[in-house]
């Protein structure tokens, strides 16, 4: 397995978001997935791949689902692994978070993992620490591994992402998770749309086509995400109220009628009932949401592996 | 004739155009002769440019209060060694200046310190509160020279219509801080595509353009009461929408100012690709359609004025992440080569008409005489030199903060000789005074 991957293309040093990254890279990185697939498949759940790499997770946001998922990836393939939580708002009161990762890394870091409230702070990082960088999510900006996890889902049903209509359904303007997705999945020759209240809406991205209107983005679909909605845009102002949401954007039965047959739904979690999707959808058989999370920890072991193994012949 | 300094074969540049090359005599404090003369030392300055002294019309100098960011020691040393012989600082300290006492103690101090003279503007309203007007006259006879609550912005037109209004019976102008609270948003960063792309939280150009068009309003309104002197300065603009407000409102004979940052004039939102907090400031960097507007305004005088807003920042404040690092860029030391070299050298903008908004134009604003470079003027005189080239090494600024967006960049036109009334208060260790 190992002697196969080295043979493959030179990768970019981090997994910021997805400059400097191309299809090559994401294909590369999804057969790596797979062979991971078939290792979390064996009843002893463990390789040797990353023994004598140590791999931080520094959550600099609460995120217990993604930390524990990347911790259980770098575990796999026998990363040593530091786990460090802090609440930005603590290092605001003076502590530097520069000293915090240079004190980390003064303990021979490998990569680090980092999530954090605020645009670029994984970038930070990267100018500060010669080490590889993986975005866990950064404010409103990345999510790549959520990117990537729900394009490797949609390859697994879909076969190719060639021509294919993929719309993304919810808060736009403030999900990561539709900006990286607006970043990987045109590379990957998805046709993607953005759908939203137009309070909720950027100004425009590229490559991607941007919507108010609920079924002429789903019309013909192939697949529909919805995103979690947060309450506190409401408090913002940006929502008159919840029932307004679900009346004009809920994910219903009736509404997937408009895409294709049996198109399938993703959400990447944690899910408000019955507001992004309606009643039991979620357990629908054309929901790919359980697949998203175990498929999460394959891509994450993958991409761990490729920034720390697989660029070495590079 | 005997002084005390000779500048042999400079080159005069002021408003009026260039000329020379001239033998420079100063001594008394004044520009004694232009045709030479004895003096206990000589310069030969072939090549290089002398012009009145630059006036910074917005420094934050962060004393009293803030003198873990800078003080008037470090920041008066950064502007003369950035070719400034006069600056105004902003009353946004803590606590804010808005007493006679303080703003005179400044004053006092800033003398014993010797660089360059310190003209405190003072704040509008007390505590800058944006409620209860301060002393205007006490204020400016202590020495203030405007009524400004920068770094806040004037929410309540009703007070600032009174505060233009009160302010004009002493003679003070009222600057401004235009920007519109609500459509801000808390924005980071200028909205647009960038920030859309970048996922961060946008001030639209129309938070400046609704609060100049306001401001606008007010202004037209005081000047029908017993204000007619009153006077108005945009401080740091940004948008080219706000500059067209201000291009009609002069068309139409309102007496409005404005000043330009040197950030605004060469950086875009786009440097915020790098998500590095060094772009981080307020008003916002925004699009190149801006940019050219505003070196347009710039050039045909609808902005007075170069105000640098230099805005230090401790190293630890500004490796904040993008929603936390501060805003503000410190730019009291490269303002004037950067200009030239971006403008002058790169786009063919006029020496004298940018030498102007760096020196009369400020002085104009704030109600100050002109310097002219003619016989018995007041020596508080730039030399600058436009041959060599250097790159910014923000590391060697005697601000405290050493943090630049332009970092790296080769800059030519840096001063060389400061004067103050013919005190050098900065001289490049290059230059070679012979006895
Ligand atoms: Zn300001």
């Amino acid at each position: 397995m190992i002697a196969e991957l080295t043979q493959q293309a030179a990768f970019p040093k981090h997994l910021l978001d997805f400059q400097g990254w191309n299809r090559k890279h994401i294909e590369d990185l999804f057969e790596t997935a797979k062979l991971m697939q078939e290792v979390l498949s064996r009843p002893v759940k463990k390789v040797p791949a990353l023994t004598g790499f140590t791999v931080a997770t520094v959550f600099f946001e609460n995120s217990t689902r993604t930390r524990l998922s990347f911790e259980l990836a770098a575990r796999r393939m026998s990363a040593d692994v530091l786990s460090f939580s802090a609440a930005t708002s603590s290092l605001a009161k003076g502590e530097s978070y520069k000293d915090t990762l240079l004190t980390l890394d003064a303990m021979g870091i490998d990569a680090y993992v980092i999530r954090s409230d605020a645009a670029g702070m994984p970038h930070q990082a990267a100018r500060w620490l010669g080490k590889p960088i993986i975005n866990a999510g950064d404010g409103w900006r990345a999510h790549p591994t959520q990117a990537l996890l729900d394009a490797f889902s949609l390859l697994e049903r879909l076969g190719s992402l060639e021509g294919k209509k993929i719309a993304i359904v919810g808060d736009i303007l403030h999900s990561r998770v539709a900006r990286s997705g607006a970043e990987l999945l045109p590379m990957l020759g998805a046709e993607v749309w953005l759908c939203g209240p137009a309070t909720l809406l950027p100004g425009g991205l590229p490559n991607v086509t941007m919507t108010t209107h609920l079924r002429q983005a789903l019309q013909d679909a192939d697949a529909v995400m919805a995103l979690r909605l947060q309450r506190e845009r409401m408090d913002k102002g940006l929502l008159p109220s919840e029932p307004e949401y679900v009346a004009g954007y809920q994910i219903t039965q009736e509404r997937l009628g408009w895409a294709k047959p049996g198109a399938l739904l993703l959400h990447p979690g944690p899910m408000n009932r019955d507001v992004e999707l309606e009643g039991t959808l979620a357990e629908a058989a054309q929901s790919l949401i359980e697949r998203q999370v175990a498929n999460g920890q394959a891509v994450r072991m993958a991409v761990l592996y490729h920034l720390l193994v697989g660029r070495k012949g590079a | 004739m005997q002084g005390e300094i000779l500048l042999k074969n400079v080159r005069l540049v002021d408003a009026s155009g260039e000329r020379g090359p001239a033998d420079v005599l100063i001594g008394e404090g004044k520009i004694l002769a232009l045709d030479g003369g004895n003096a206990q030392r000589t310069l030969d300055a072939g090549g290089l440019i002398l012009c009145p002294g630059f006036f910074d019309p917005h420094a934050h100098l962060r004393e009293p209060g803030q003198e873990v960011k800078e003080n008037l020691e470090t920041g008066l040393t950064a502007a003369a060694r950035g070719g400034y012989t006069d600056v105004v600082s902003m009353p946004n300290t803590t606590p804010p200046v808005d007493q006679p006492e303080v703003v005179a103690a400044l004053i006092k101090k800033a003398r014993q310190i010797g660089q360059a003279r310190l003209h405190p503007a003072a704040a509008l309203t007390q505590g800058q509160e944006g409620k209860l007007l301060t002393e205007a006259k006490l204020l400016k006879e202590a020495g203030a020279v405007m009524l400004t609550d920068d770094g806040k912005t004037n929410e309540d037109a009703g007070v600032l219509a009174l505060g233009l209004t009160y302010a004009a019976s002493w003679g003070l102008p009222v600057a401004v801080h235009a920007e519109d609270a609500g459509l801000r948003r808390g924005g980071v960063m200028n909205e647009g595509p960038v920030s859309f792309r970048l996922g961060l939280p946008g001030n639209p150009a129309a938070a400046e353009a609704a609060r100049i068009a306001r401001d606008l309003e007010i202004l037209s309104y005081v000047l029908e009461r017993p204000a007619q002197d009153a006077r108005l300065h945009i401080q740091h603009l940004s948008t080219a929408r706000g500059l067209e407000l201000i291009r009609r409102a002069r068309a139409r004979g309102l007496p409005v100012t404005a000043e330009v940052a040197p950030h605004h004039l060469t950086l875009t939102d786009e440097r915020l690709e790098s998500l590095d907090p060094v772009y981080k400031v307020a008003p916002p960097l925004r699009t190149q359609t801006d940019r050219e507007a505003l070196i347009r305004g710039l050039l045909e005088g609808s902005i007075d004025c170069i105000g640098t807003d230099h805005a230090p920042h401790t190293q630890a404040e500004k490796e904040q992440d993008l929603l936390r690092a501060p805003f503000g860029i410190p730019s009291l030391e490269v303002a004037f080569p950067l200009l030239y070299t971006e403008l002058c050298l790169k786009q063919g903008f006029p020496l004298a008409t940018l030498i102007e908004r760096f020196t009369d134009g400020p002085r104009r604003v704030l109600g100050f005489r002109p310097i002219r470079l003619e016989e018995g003027h007041e020596a508080s005189l730039t030399l600058l030199d436009p041959n060599s080239e250097r790159a910014v090494d923000p590391t060697h600024f005697a601000s405290k903060a050493k943090f630049s967006p332009w970092a790296g960049w080769r800059l030519s036109g840096w001063p060389v000789m400061t004067l103050v009334e013919g005190r050098e208060v900065f001289v490049h260790p290059s230059l070679t005074v012979g006895a």
